[in-house]
């Protein structure tokens, strides 16, 4: 991966300076980069990593795991058949998965009943949907290589030779 | 008459002049510290694993004193990997408790009183103490930044005396971060090879090289014969609290150092080189992340330093940058212990490394990104205050 991907994947408010002086990369450089990976779509975005787990957020508070079996459609595979799935705004995430199960869905509600009910309404019934299996998450632990807690305390003396 | 328990030898030996600026660091509170010799990373995870299961394995013994076979074969196939060094496991690897065992035990087993040891300055404390308390005569040879801290062929001859039996090499360097290329270095061996000098090489920052590879003394023409060589596992596997090292060197060095080690240390504790054989043959990917990132500070740092008007030589290795602050007219403990005391920003005194180091601070970027920035503003800062108020005193 290029470097100036890296470097913001680490920290989206980095400058183009500040990763020009990590690099030695020229800063116009830089800038031109970023230029070309946001009209290539490779730069999608940029924003914060918040810990839900701390944060109350009354319209998204229950979380789960919807495993999908899938009928696959003549000609066009599973992407159709997903394209209706993750364009409910409930759904977060949806993965296509080798092994017992097809898709692999993060959905979010404000609360069970809604978690339920989009499962039971708008999910099960689907015409090519052949089965979910629901699991609710409890705690997350770690997401996308970040480790969910608050900051661990300095175990370095302040100074040493 | 006060009579001292206290033996000649210790009662001669120097203090650290800046104890109390260390004592007034570590009492401080949220301080941003550029003042750490050690790593900002946690040992990964894969070695503290491998530590813990060996406990809950049973592995609480004592281990051979040279150390666990194991390590020594894993470290004698590294060597030869990397660096196309063949050291005997048997007869020419010691483990040791940090690379300061191994150089304590190295300059024991050489020195006869009157021996002189060549050590550059400004050097890592210690080697001038230890030098001493081995009965040798440490001899400094000062470096300047003129010559970018670096040991030039003139120097080296001009500081070789009839009684000068070794020299210590540290490199990359603590703190000036200095390295040497291969031709440098074949320089320097060729008059250490006419004079028959020994070499005590501590390159416990070997992998932290950026510029170009790192050339272990020993590889080179005619000097394994002659050289101690001394590294370990603090600083590029982030293993400082485990205290593991090793010495390799001519067998009957090595023999000499491991009838001391017996003696005095036994063996080093057997958790911390079951942790150190897991570090030579776990995955690479995050001593090779912890690398680039000190890399890209390092790169950060000087940038910054110059672009602030701290002149600073790049330092090619290590995680230590030794900018020039000559020009804020103040002495390095003034100018350390002000910034402490105003931007609470921890850094340390270039004379902590020896009167050569007069001038200059040592800057550590072994801390985050987002931290450096940080201090590298406050610094900034403290730099344009310092300024206004010497204006308007003028």
């Amino acid at each position: 991966m290029d470097v100036i991907l890296e470097l913001l994947s680490k920290d989206a408010r980095i400058t183009p300076q500040e990763i020009s002086k990590l690099t030695r990369l020229k800063v116009d450089e830089v800038k031109k980069r970023i230029k070309k990976y946001e009209k290539e779509g490779i730069l999608l975005g940029y924003k914060a990593v918040i810990n839900k787990e701390m944060v109350e957020d009354r319209e998204n508070e229950v979380r789960a795991l919807i495993e999908v079996k899938v009928a696959p459609q003549k000609d066009l595979g599973f992407d159709k058949v997903a394209e209706r799935i993750y364009s409910f705004p409930e759904v977060t995430s949806c993965y296509l998965l080798s092994g017992s199960y097809d898709l692999l869905l993060v959905v979010e509600g404000k609360d069970l009943k809604t978690v339920s009910r989009f499962v039971a309404e708008k999910l099960s019934p689907m015409e090519n949907v052949r089965g979910t299996v629901t699991h609710f998450l409890l705690k997350k632990y770690k997401e996308d290589s970040i480790i969910l807690r608050s900051k661990e305390e300095n175990k370095r003396l302040a100074i040493s030779y | 008459m006060n009579k001292s328990i206290v033996s000649h030898k210790v009662r001669d030996m120097q203090p650290s002049g800046i104890r109390v600026f260390f004592d007034l660091v570590l009492g401080m509170k949220d301080v941003i510290s550029l003042g750490v010799g050690e790593p900002d990373f946690v040992t990964p995870w894969h070695i503290r694993e491998s530590a813990i299961y060996s406990i809950e394995e049973g592995y609480t013994s004592y281990t051979s004193n040279k150390g666990l076979v194991k390590l020594r074969a894993y470290i004698a196939n590294f060597l030869k990997k990397k660096y196309g060094l063949d050291y005997d496991a048997d007869e020419e690897i010691l483990i040791t408790v940090g690379v300061s065992e191994g150089l304590d035990l190295a300059m024991r087993a050489i020195f006869d009183p009157g021996d002189e040891i060549l050590i550059c300055m400004p050097s890592y404390v210690s080697y001038g103490p230890v030098a001493a308390l081995a009965g040798g005569s440490p001899k400094f040879i000062s470096l300047a930044q003129k010559d970018g801290f670096k040991l030039t062929p003139e120097i080296l001859n001009r500081n070789i005396g009839p009684r000068t039996k070794a020299i210590l090499f540290n490199y990359p360097c603590n703190p000036t971060g200095v390295s040497y290329t291969k031709k440098e270095l074949g320089a320097l061996n060729k008059i250490l090879e006419k004079h028959g000098i020994w070499i005590i090489s501590d390159e416990v920052y070997d992998e932290l090289t950026y510029d170009f590879d790192h050339t272990p003394f020993s590889t080179l023409a005619g000097a394994k014969e002659r050289t101690v060589y001394l590294n370990g596992f603090s600083k590029v596997y982030a293993m400082t609290g485990w205290r593991v090292g090793f010495a390799c060197g001519p067998k009957d060095v090595i023999a000499a150092m491991t009838k001391i080690h017996q003696y005095t240390i036994m063996c080093v504790p057997i958790t911390s080189q079951m942790a150190a054989c897991e570090a030579l043959v776990g995955p690479r990917k995050p001593i090779e992340e912890m690398k680039r990132e000190y890399h890209r500070r390092r790169d950060f740092v000087v940038d910054r330093l110059n672009e602030i008007g701290l002149p600073c030589h790049k330092p090619q290795g290590a995680f230590y940058a030794f900018p020039s602050i000559k020009k804020t007219g103040m002495s390095s403990g003034d100018f350390a212990t002000r910034l402490l005391k105003e931007k609470k920003v921890a850094l340390v005194p270039g004379t902590a490394f020896g009167p050569e180091g007069e001038g200059y601070v040592r800057i550590s970027y072994a801390t985050s990104f987002s931290l450096l920035k940080e201090a590298f503003d406050r610094i900034e800062d403290f730099l344009k205050k310092k300024h206004l108020q010497t204006k308007s005193r003028g």
